[in-house]
C-alpha cells in the first residue's frame, strides 16, 4: 500500500511545475521556469527604428544580441517606468534568446495540476491562446503566460512571420 | 604549393569521406534504403576515387571505381540491396582504408586483398547487374561502365609492377564526338600510356588501336580528365593485324614524336610515374599535423575573443579615467598595455584559423580556362599571381562561382581569336592573370585579359535598346558597371559559355552579399581588368561610426565616399517632399537619416548637420548625419538569430563601451525613405513598417 502511494506521489511530483513569477503593475504572471535562462537588469538598449513601440530595442547580453520586449507597453498598462526594480527575464523561446522587460521578479512557486485552472474565454489584449491557465494560490492568482507561443505569435514582430511569404 | 601539399588535405578527406560512408551503410536500411543516403556513400566513393587519381594512387582508384559503379546501380535501384551486399560494401571500404593507410606511409597496399575485393565485387555486379542487364530500361552504353572480368585481368598485371609488359594487350578506343583540339590531346595522352598502332576516323568517332599494358579502365581514367566517359569505348582487339589500315599518313606524324623506349618504360610503371616522383620528399609524415575541428567551434572561439576585446577595451578605458584622476599606478598601466598587446595577438591568431590560401580557388582555374578556351577555340594562357594571400574560409567557397563566371566571361567576350589577336599585332596567345593581393584591410582579386577591351559606345548603345537609364556624360567606371545590370544581356553574342547559369548581376549581387564590390578597369583594344574588392572576413567590417541624435550608426566604410557640409545653395527640393544635393554637378538623393529612422533630438537643419555621401549597389546617396565620430573595426553580430532583418539595418555590432550600435544597410534605407514617403504625410504605423520587406517596392 505504501509503494502505491509512493507511486502516486511520484506521479504527481512529476506534474508538478515550477514557475518563475513576476509583477506587471499589481498583476502577477508567472511564466514555465524552463524557458528562463537568467534575470538581468534594464540598461543599455539599443533603440530599434520603425519597430513596434513594445519591442525597445537590442542589446548586449555578453556578446549575443537580444532584442528587449517590454510587455507592460505589449499589455497596454498605464505606468511604464523604468527603475531600479525594473528587470529583464531572459527567456530561451524556439531557439533564440529573448529579453521581457517586466515590473519585478517574486519567486518561484511549485505548482501543482490542480492548481492550474483553465484559462476563461476573454481578453483583448492578452488573448487567452498566450496563456497556459490560471495558477490558484491561497488568495493570489497567478496569470500562467506560454511564454513560447506569446513571443513567436505573429503580433509580436519577433519573428520573422512565415505566414505571409 | 607543392603537389604534395595536397596528399596531406587529400588524406584526411579521404579519410572523413570513408567514415561517412560506412556511417552511411550502417545505417542503411537494405529493405528500403534511403535514396539520399545511397547517393552520399555514391559521391563519397567517386570523391575519393577523383582524388586517388589525381595523385595516381591507382590501387586505391581502381578498388573505388569498381565500387562506385555498384552504388551507381544501387543509388539507381537497378541493384537491389542485401545485407551481405553491404557487408561486401563494408568489407571493400576497409580495405580502401587499409590501402589509404598504405599510399599514407608511402608503401603499396596489400595486392592480394586488392584483387580479392576487386574480383568480389566484380562477382557482384556480375551476378546481380548481369540479370538486370537484358531489362529495357538500361540504355545499351550504361552497363559498358560496369566492370567486366576483363580489367581486372589486366588490373592485377599492371599493378604487379614486374615490368611484365604486356604483348597482347592491344585496345581499340574509339572517341565519340571528340573536337580536334582535344582529339590531339588524347592521342598524346594514349602515346604516353602505350604504342599507337594506328589511329583513324573523323570527329564523330575516331578510332585508335594502343598496345598498352594498362587497363582499359585506367586509360578511361586519365582520359576522362579531358572529356565524358560517355565519349570513349574502349574494346580490346584480338591479334594485331585485325585492324584494317595499319598505317595511315597522318597517323605517323602524331606517333612520331613521342620516343617509343621511354613510353614503354613509363607504362609499365602503371600509369602514374609524376606523382609516385613527387612522393619521395614527404617521408615519415604519415601522422597528420593538422586536425579538422567543426567551423562552429572556430566561430564560438571568435565570438569569445571579440568579447575579451571589448571587455579589454572597456577596462583600458577606465583605467585610463583613473590617470586622469591622477590616481594611476604603473603597474596596472603596464599589465593593462600587455593584457592589449596579447588580447590582440590571440585575435589575430583565432582569426587565421579560418583564413585559408586563394591557391584553393585558384587551383580550379587551368582546367576551367582550359576547358573554355578549348571550346572558344581560343589559345589562353594563365597566369596566377598572389596564390598564398590568405581569405576567410567561408569566402573562398562563396567567390568560386562568380569568380569562374568573371573568367569565363573574359575567355569569351574579351579574348579574341587567335587569327584577330596575330592580325592586329598581337600575340597568338590570349593571357589572362588571376590574382590576389592585400590591400589596407581587404583582399583584391582581379581578373585582366589582354583582350579587346570594352566599347564604351556599343555598351551605352546596348543599354538604351534594353531600356535603361543612360546618358553620354557617364564616367567610363559607371559604363562599365552597366554589364552588372539585371537584364542587360548581349543577346547576339550568347555562347554556351557565358550567357548560361548566373549572369553578371548575380556576380555582382553575390559579391555585393559578401561585403564586397566589383570594379571594372577596361582600354579598348587593350583588355579588362575586372577588380573584386572583399573585406578578409565577414566576421569583421571596417566601419565609419556616425552620431544621429544620441545614437550611434556604423556606416561599412567600403561604402562610404566622402562628406561634406552642406550649404544651402546646394539643397534642392523635388516634388514637394524629396530633396537632392549638387555635388560637384551630380545631383544626389537626399537622406536624413533622422527622417527614417525616427531619431528624436537630431538635428534637423540639413545645413547645419554633415552629409556623408555613400555609394550602394551603384547609387549615390547622401546621407545626413549629425556628426562622423571616426573610423573603427567592429565585429559583425547577426539580428535575424534572435530578432528579424531590419528594414535600413543589415546587422549589429558591440561597441568599446559595451553597448550595442547598429550597421546601416545603404540601400535598404534608401528604400525605406520612398517607402516611406510613399505612404504619404499621414502618420506611418509602425505594425504597417514592421512588415515592410526589404523587397524592391513595385
Amino acid at each position: 500500500m505504501s509503494q502505491a502511494n509512493n507511486g502516486a506521489v511520484l506521479a504527481a511530483e512529476a506534474e508538478n511545475r515550477e514557475f518563475l513569477v513576476f509583477s506587471l503593475g499589481d498583476e502577477e504572471y508567472a511564466i514555465d521556469i524552463l524557458k528562463v535562462q537568467e534575470i538581468r537588469g534594464y540598461e543599455n538598449v539599443t533603440r530599434i527604428a520603425n519597430a513596434p513601440e513594445f519591442i525597445k530595442g537590442v542589446t548586449n547580453l555578453r556578446g549575443v544580441i537580444v532584442p528587449i520586449v517590454d510587455l507592460r507597453i505589449k499589455f497596454h498598462f498605464d505606468k511604464v517606468e523604468y527603475g531600479g526594480q525594473t528587470v529583464v527575464i531572459v527567456v530561451n523561446v524556439a531557439d533564440r534568446v529573448v529579453g521581457i522587460v517586466v515590473d519585478g521578479v517574486s519567486d518561484v512557486m511549485t505548482l501543482t495540476p490542480d492548481q492550474i485552472k483553465p484559462a476563461p474565454e476573454f481578453g483583448v489584449t492578452l488573448s487567452s491562446d498566450f496563456l497556459s491557465g490560471l495558477g490558484s494560490l491561497d488568495d493570489r492568482m497567478l496569470v500562467l503566460v506560454d511564454i513560447d507561443k506569446l513571443l513567436t505569435s505573429d503580433e509580436m514582430a519577433l519573428v520573422e512571420s512565415t505566414s505571409n511569404q | 604549393m607543392d603537389i604534395a601539399d595536397f596528399f596531406d588535405t587529400f588524406f584526411e578527406e579521404a579519410e572523413e569521406l570513408l567514415s561517412d560512408m560506412e556511417q552511411h551503410l550502417l545505417e542503411l536500411d537494405v529493405d528500403d534504403p534511403d535514396s539520399e543516403q545511397l547517393n552520399a556513400i555514391f559521391r563519397a566513393a567517386h570523391s575519393i576515387k577523383g582524388g586517388a587519381g589525381t595523385f595516381g594512387f591507382t590501387v586505391l582508384q581502381k578498388t573505388t571505381h569498381i565500387l562506385e559503379n555498384l552504388l551507381d546501380y544501387a543509388r539507381k535501384g537497378e541493384l537491389t540491396l542485401r545485407a551481405d551486399l553491404v557487408d561486401t560494401f563494408l568489407e571493400a571500404k576497409d580495405i580502401m582504408h587499409e590501402q589509404l593507410d598504405a599510399y599514407r606511409s608511402e608503401e603499396e597496399p596489400n595486392q592480394e586483398a586488392f584483387e580479392r575485393i576487386c574480383q568480389t565485387l566484380q562477382q557482384i555486379a556480375l551476378d546481380e547487374i548481369g540479370q538486370q542487364l537484358d531489362g529495357p530500361t538500361i540504355p545499351a552504353a550504361e552497363p559498358k561502365a560496369a566492370p567486366t572480368p576483363v580489367p581486372s585481368e589486366n588490373d592485377a598485371e599492371a599493378n604487379s609492377n614486374n615490368a611484365e609488359a604486356s604483348s597482347n594487350g592491344h585496345l581499340l578506343v574509339a572517341l565519340l564526338n571528340v573536337e580536334d583540339k582535344d582529339r590531339i590531346l588524347l592521342v598524346e595522352e594514349l602515346e604516353q600510356l602505350g604504342e599507337v598502332q594506328s589511329q583513324s576516323g573523323d570527329a564523330k568517332r575516331y578510332e585508335v588501336v594502343l598496345k598498352s599494358s594498362d587497363s582499359a579502365d585506367d586509360i578511361e581514367a586519365v582520359m576522362c580528365f579531358i572529356i565524358e566517359p560517355d565519349q570513349i569505348e574502349i574494346t580490346a582487339v584480338e591479334g594485331v593485324a585485325t585492324e584494317p589500315a595499319p598505317a595511315e599518313p597522318e597517323a605517323s606524324t602524331p606517333a612520331a614524336p613521342a620516343p617509343q623506349a621511354p613510353a614503354e618504360s613509363t607504362a609499365s610503371k602503371a600509369s602514374a610515374p609524376k606523382p609516385a616522383a613527387k612522393e619521395k620528399p614527404k617521408k615519415a609524415a604519415a601522422e597528420s599535423s593538422s586536425i579538422r575541428v567543426s567551423v562552429d567551434k572556430v566561430d564560438q572561439i571568435i565570438n569569445l575573443v571579440g568579447e575579451l576585446i571589448i571587455t579589454q577595451s572597456m577596462l583600458d578605458q577606465t583605467v585610463s579615467d583613473l590617470e586622469d584622476q591622477s590616481v594611476g599606478n604603473a603597474s596596472l598601466q603596464n599589465g593593462m598595455s600587455l593584457l592589449q598587446r596579447n588580447a590582440r595577438d590571440l585575435q589575430e591568431a583565432v582569426m587565421s584559423i579560418r583564413m585559408i590560401p586563394m591557391e584553393f580557388v585558384f587551383s580550379r582555374f587551368p582546367r576551367v580556362v582550359r576547358d573554355t578556351a578549348g571550346k572558344l577555340g581560343k589559345e589562353i594562357e594563365l597566369i596566377t599571381e598572389g596564390k598564398s594571400t590568405e581569405l576567410d574560409k567561408s569566402l573562398v567557397e562563396r567567390i568560386t562561382d562568380p569568380l569562374t563566371h568573371l573568367v569565363r566571361n573574359s575567355l569569351d567576350h574579351g579574348v579574341e581569336m587567335p587569327d584577330v589577336r596575330e592580325a592586329i599585332g598581337k600575340p597568338r596567345v590570349g593571357k589572362l592573370t588571376l590574382s590576389a593581393r592585400h590591400q589596407g584591410g581587404n583582399i583584391l582579386i582581379e581578373v585582366r585579359d589582354d583582350g579587346a577591351g570594352m566599347d564604351r559606345e556599343r555598351l551605352l548603345a546596348k543599354a538604351r535598346e534594353n531600356g535603361l537609364n543612360v546618358s553620354d556624360t557617364m564616367s567610363d567606371e559607371e559604363v562599365f558597371q552597366l554589364i552588372f545590370a539585371p537584364g542587360f544581356s548581349t543577346a547576339n553574342e550568347v555562347t554556351d559559355v557565358s550567357g548560361r547559369g548566373v549572369g553578371m548581376d548575380v556576380v555582382k549581387r553575390n559579391i555585393q552579399s559578401m561585403g564586397g564590390r566589383v570594379e571594372i578597369q577596361s582600354k579598348l583594344g587593350e583588355g579588362t581588368n575586372t577588380r573584386i574588392v572583399l573585406p578578409l572576413t565577414l566576421a569583421i567590417l571596417d566601419g565609419m561610426s556616425i552620431k544621429v541624435g544620441g545614437e550611434t550608426f556604423i556606416l561599412p566604410l567600403s561604402t562610404v565616399l566622402e562628406s561634406l557640409q552642406p550649404a544651402k545653395d546646394d539643397m534642392y527640393a523635388m516634388a514637394g517632399d524629396d530633396v537632392v544635393i549638387k555635388v560637384r554637378d551630380e545631383y544626389l538623393p537626399v537622406i536624413a537619416i533622422h527622417e527614417v529612422l525616427n531619431v528624436e533630438n537630431a538635428i534637423t537643419d540639413p545645413t547645419k548637420s554633415i552629409a556623408v555621401i555613400v555609394q550602394g549597389e551603384g547609387r549615390r546617396y547622401a546621407m545626413l548625419v549629425d556628426e562622423l565620430i571616426g573610423q573603427q573595426q567592429v565585429v559583425v553580430k547577426n539580428l535575424e538569430d534572435n530578432y528579424r532583418k531590419v528594414p535600413g539595418i543589415s546587422a549589429a555590432t558591440i561597441l568599446g563601451d559595451g553597448s550595442v550600435a547598429l550597421i546601416l544597410d545603404i540601400t535598404g534605407l534608401h528604400r525605406l525613405s520612398r517607402y516611406k514617403k510613399e505612404a504619404g504625410k499621414k502618420v506611418v504605423n509602425n505594425q504597417n513598417l514592421s512588415s515592410f520587406k526589404e523587397a524592391e517596392p513595385s
